[in-house]
């Protein structure tokens, strides 16, 4: 009809007034409602608040209100040792633990360059995909259950606790895993746990299927994300986006591509990318985001090499565990290393890696001490919070569960 | 010297003060003034084309006689190539101007700087604290003469009581 006015970002008609076809309508009186939301609704994936100005049913703004979680880790990093912080950023990302660990600990072997035994980059790059299959598994499991599908939540998490279990038989414990380490990694896979990862391997694609029947059937799902929260790819980089929200309009941008670090030459694997832009194509995106991870384990765990699991530079790394309580050289070391650090050079430098919800960067500034003299982490979700103002206007209330989810959104790894 | 950074001395001569490279990061120091015409260089031009914003950051050196020091770090998707830009920023006028008309992303992280650090920056459009509560009392946390503990604001909340020493 000739009076209706499309609103081009929701497909929403409205009455034009100034119309001479339009129907007179009463005259209600409307304004602006302003509504608090949470600081602890249960779907917004940690504590975080959003105060939303509300025309009606529709988002005339978004304002998130950070800062519920800040612990203040950039200011503990000043005080302890380099070593000392790795238990520390398990607590950012909480559910991609090994994630950040393994982004810190680039960044610290770059400041220090350092070169990592290749056994350990394997090790390092199965485990880190391992991580992200989790991530992704866990972020699938919540934004189906946000928007209603419920049974999704119980599969996926069936299939994440067997990583779990993983983790827990590799480093002892679940989630604050802290089992990378600066030059190289904790220690080996056993042979029981190599067996465990192959017969996951073999039994995951199968599950991603199962997933996607779930889903792509459902009309409800493809109503609610298809051309929801769509950004274009301009301001997707304007606005500093990484990962999967990034990778969700069309940008090809993977740094484990670009940079190629740890093992990630070594296999054949794709980086899958989107067009629209909307939840829907950040939805896919993860799903082959979770295929090609379990290709890498398959491939890396055919061709890992033998050697050693840590470099060996006696003033920074640390001694083997074993040897800490029965060898006097090696106790020395672990006393030196956590009572005074290890002298790191004077510089700066900055290393991203391509964590599960995006860029994950340590900046780290050294004045010569054993101590970071400043550590700025660049958190994919604080920045992907910025844009989130700008992804929401325009959409219906019911929308901003799924526009949360949409980034995977950890309010730990925001707010440090 | 880097070719980005020749570039940026030939067109930036006043602005210009030194280039570092080391472990293949390319840092570049600029007077604060021109900062942010440096940063729109960098952003429009199309053999630079730096069009991702990746962090903004803030160094405090309390001895050294301009105490701050602003870091912006932004990369290029299409030439794949990073760069940090710094300016230096003295105590009693830590004051520059805002890249959030160059890059959206830049106004949570300048936020944060102002919030952490004290920088302000000049045309930001809402510069308020963002981790740190609005009626936060004791300053700028990741300033150097913070203490680790805090000031001892957190002691007065009614319900931790005695309990803290």
């Amino acid at each position: 009809m000739a009076y209706l006015l499309e609103d081009q970002r929701t497909t929403v008609y409205k009455v034009d007034p100034a119309h001479p076809e339009s129907p007179s309508l009463p005259t209600l009186r409307t304004e602006e409602m302003m509504l608090n939301m949470g600081p602890q609704h249960p779907s917004t994936h940690g504590v975080l608040k959003v105060v939303l100005a509300l025309e009606g049913e529709r988002i005339v703004k978004a304002i998130p209100v950070l800062g519920f979680l800040h612990r203040g880790v950039e200011k503990l990093a000043e005080d302890g040792t380099y070593h000392q912080f790795i238990p520390h950023t398990d607590r950012l990302d909480y559910i991609c633990a090994m994630y950040n660990n393994f982004a810190y600990c680039r960044a610290v072997e770059k400041l220090m360059d350092m070169t990592i035994p290749p056994r350990a980059e394997y090790l390092r790059t199965i485990v880190a995909e391992v991580q992200r299959i989790i991530g992704h598994l866990f972020w699938l499991g919540t934004q189906a259950l946000d928007i209603g599908a419920m049974t999704v939540f119980f599969y996926t998490f069936r299939d994440r606790e067997i990583l779990l279990d993983f983790f827990d038989e590799l480093c002892g414990a679940r989630l604050t895993t802290s089992w990378y380490r600066i030059g190289g990694v904790e220690r080996d896979l056993t042979p029981d746990l190599v067996e465990k990862l192959r017969r996951f391997v073999e039994y995951f694609p199968p599950k991603i299927d199962e997933y996607v029947a779930f889903l792509e059937t459902n009309r409800i799902w493809l109503a609610r994300t298809k051309g929801v929260a769509v950004i274009s790819a301009e301001d997707a980089i304007n606005f500093g986006l990484s990962g999967p929200t990034l990778r969700g309009s069309g940008i090809d941008y993977d740094l484990r591509k670009v940079e190629a670090y740890a093992a990630y030459g070594e296999c054949e694997w794709a980086v899958p990318v989107g067009a629209n832009g909307d939840t829907y194509d950040r939805y896919w995106v993860r799903i082959e985001e979770m295929r090609q991870s379990r290709n890498m384990i398959q491939q890396l765990l055919e061709k890992i090499p033998d050697g050693p699991v840590m470099a060996s530079v006696p003033s920074v790394t640390l001694p083997p565990k074993e040897k800490v309580f029965n060898d006097l050289a090696s106790m020395i070391q672990q006393f030196k290393l956590f009572s005074q650090g290890f002298q790191a050079p004077k510089g700066e430098i900055y290393c991203g890696t391509e964590a599960a919800k995006g860029e994950l960067g340590f900046y780290i500034v050294s004045n010569g001490e054993g101590k970071p003299y400043r550590l700025k982490i660049r958190a994919p979700s604080f920045i992907h919070m910025g844009a989130f103002d700008y992804m929401a206007r325009g959409y219906m209330i019911a929308d901003i569960v799924t526009i949360f989810g949409t980034y995977d959104i950890v309010m730990g790894e925001c707010d440090r | 010297m880097h070719p980005v950074a020749e570039n940026i001395q030939q067109v930036f001569p006043e602005a210009f003060q030194r280039a570092v490279e080391w472990r293949g990061d390319l840092t570049i120091h600029v007077q604060r003034e021109h900062l942010h015409a440096v940063c729109r260089y960098l952003h429009d031009n199309s053999d630079m084309d730096y069009d991702y914003i990746v962090h903004v950051s803030s160094v405090d050196w309390p001895d050294q006689p301009e105490r701050f020091e602003v870091v912006y770090e932004v990369y290029s998707i299409r030439r794949r190539a990073r760069i940090r830009v710094k300016a230096r920023v003295p105590e009693d006028d830590c004051v520059v101007d805002s890249m959030t008309d160059i890059w959206k992303g830049a106004d949570f992280m300048e936020r944060e700087v102002y919030d952490m650090m004290g920088i302000r920056f000049r045309h930001h459009p809402n510069l308020v604290r963002i981790l740190m509560p609005d009626d936060y009392p004791e300053g700028f946390p990741l300033r150097k003469d913070f203490p680790l503990r805090g000031k001892g604001w957190r002691d007065t909340f009614p319900f931790i009581g005695e309990k803290t020493t």
